[in-house]
């Protein structure tokens, strides 16, 4: 029970895009297509959940052992820079085409403040590696779905004759704010 | 602080790194993808200086869409036509010389030609000068001095003259055009360097007006149209335009200008023009 109310917290509740503001690169940059932005969220959700783990190990069998807390943010930033360039490695490999489609944003999947934040907000609660876990996949997916539901928007609103001072760069902060409000209304069902 | 805590949180940290070096280089090496040796080849030759003139966000990209058959082999500005060359022949095919092109401010107005509003001593940009009714200068279509060329030009190409205009090198121009977009008013301009005759005015000012804020700005006299035997000058809107198409460089214009504001170089910057590299490609 204690872990479903930890992966729908950090999916919808508190969700890391639409409530704590944190990856809001991404969101922006990369939810002009569905496509692509399910494989971006695919590929940070797999960073997160990875990282949320390696960070876990981490910070209690080598930072808590050694007093070393302070330095959290160096080896934090470590591990997913570490695991940024595996992930690259693997699209790469995997998929050309949708390395290319993910460009320069999948490098900076490194630099997204989402999973930093992950790993020190999972350290600030104190979770176990079980909690931990899951509370990296209940991250992701929320990231994910922030990107889908933005991603699916956008779209739409190609078709649409929208004003020509709101076109572009506006109409994506006013879409962005309505997801947020509307996410709000999460708040409260746990 | 004793050495002990420093040498575990140094050990501890390093330990980390080289761990996940380790993982790293053996990822490398498993996940090694073959791409088209013509990329890497391509990247080679270019000069790689990211400066984005192709259109392309950088020089990988650029050498990825040449492969790929969307850009042209003689597409990076920089290298000219020896890099155009050199990427013909990795893709094995020919390409046209294209004539090198160089960046000049088509603008003379200096410190000492020019006639002043009033005194600028806000942020030293041209953009900056342009949002307050235009710096210094009285001239509103003329060079504002303030070096923004020179600041976006990444070749070091371009240096501000003691008069307070920009000097372009034209051995280390490369026509890669950053410092025509970043020009508030529009005076660089990209010309081939067989275009040696050019007015150096942007002033569209009737010829009274246009006298008095610059000693060498065109007044839109016409003597120039009436001298050129080939039909290739005309003052439209108070400015004389050259069309390049008819031009002869034959440098009458130059000599019936009143106020000097058409240049004309008399040779070229080379009098023998060096071997086509194609030809070298082909031996």
């Amino acid at each position: 029970m204690n872990l479903l109310v930890i992966f729908i917290g950090a999916a919808l509740i508190n969700n890391f895009v639409l409530q704590q503001f944190l990856g809001i690169c991404p969101f922006v940059g990369v939810s002009k297509k569905v496509d692509s932005a399910f494989s971006m969220g695919m590929a940070t959700t797999f960073v997160m959940v990875i990282s949320a783990m390696a960070t876990w190990l981490i910070y209690n069998l080598i930072l808590v052992p050694f007093e070393l807390q302070i330095l959290q943010y160096v080896a934090f930033i470590l591990v997913i820079a570490s695991l940024v360039q595996f992930v690259e490695m693997f699209i790469k490999k995997v998929s050309k085409p949708l390395y290319d489609a993910l460009g320069i944003f999948l490098p900076l999947i490194t630099t997204n403040c989402a999973i930093l934040g992950l790993a020190l907000t999972a350290v600030l609660k104190e979770y176990n590696f079980m909690e931990t876990l899951i509370y990296g996949i209940g991250a992701g997916i929320g990231f994910t779905m922030a990107l889908v539901i933005m991603a699916g928007i956008r779209e739409e609103l190609e078709l649409v004759d929208v004003p020509k001072s709101f076109q572009g760069a506006a109409i994506t902060m006013i879409v962005a704010g309505s997801l947020a409000l509307a996410f709000m209304g999460f708040a409260g069902i746990i | 602080m004793d050495i002990q805590s420093i040498l575990i949180a140094a050990g501890s940290m390093g330990g980390l790194g080289l761990l996940f070096a380790v993982i790293l280089a053996i990822a490398n090496k498993k996940l090694h993808v073959e791409e088209d040796p013509r990329v890497t080849e391509i990247m080679g030759v270019i000069p790689g200086a990211n400066c984005g003139g192709c259109g392309y966000p950088g020089c990988s990209a650029f050498a990825d869409a040449v492969v790929k058959g969307n850009a042209p082999v003689n597409g990076c500005p920089v290298g000219g036509a020896d890099v155009a060359a050199l990427v013909a022949k990795i893709m094995g095919v020919e390409v046209s010389v294209t004539e090198k092109e160089v960046a000049q401010c088509q603008c003379q107005g200096g410190m000492e030609e020019i006639a002043y509003q009033g005194e600028y001593q806000g942020a030293q940009s041209c953009i900056a000068a342009t949002l307050v009714s235009g710096g210094k200068k009285l001239c509103e279509f003329g060079c504002l001095g303030l070096g923004d060329c020179a600041a976006a030009c990444k070749f070091g190409a371009i240096v501000i003259s003691e008069n307070r205009l920009p000097v372009v090198d034209p051995e280390k121009c490369v026509a890669c055009g950053e410092c025509v977009d970043v020009c508030p008013r529009d005076l660089m301009e990209l010309h081939p360097l067989s275009h040696r005759t050019k007015v150096l005015c942007k002033n569209h000012d009737i010829g009274r007006y246009a006298t008095k804020v610059c000693t060498k700005s065109c007044i839109a006299c016409g003597a120039c149209e009436r001298k050129c035997p080939f039909d290739a000058i005309h003052v439209i809107d108070n400015l004389a335009t050259i069309d390049y198409e008819k031009c002869k460089h034959c440098g009458l214009c130059a000599t019936v200008c009143p106020t000097k504001a058409i240049e004309h170089i008399k040779k070229p910057r080379k009098p023998k023009p060096t071997p086509s590299p194609i030809e070298e490609v082909d031996k």
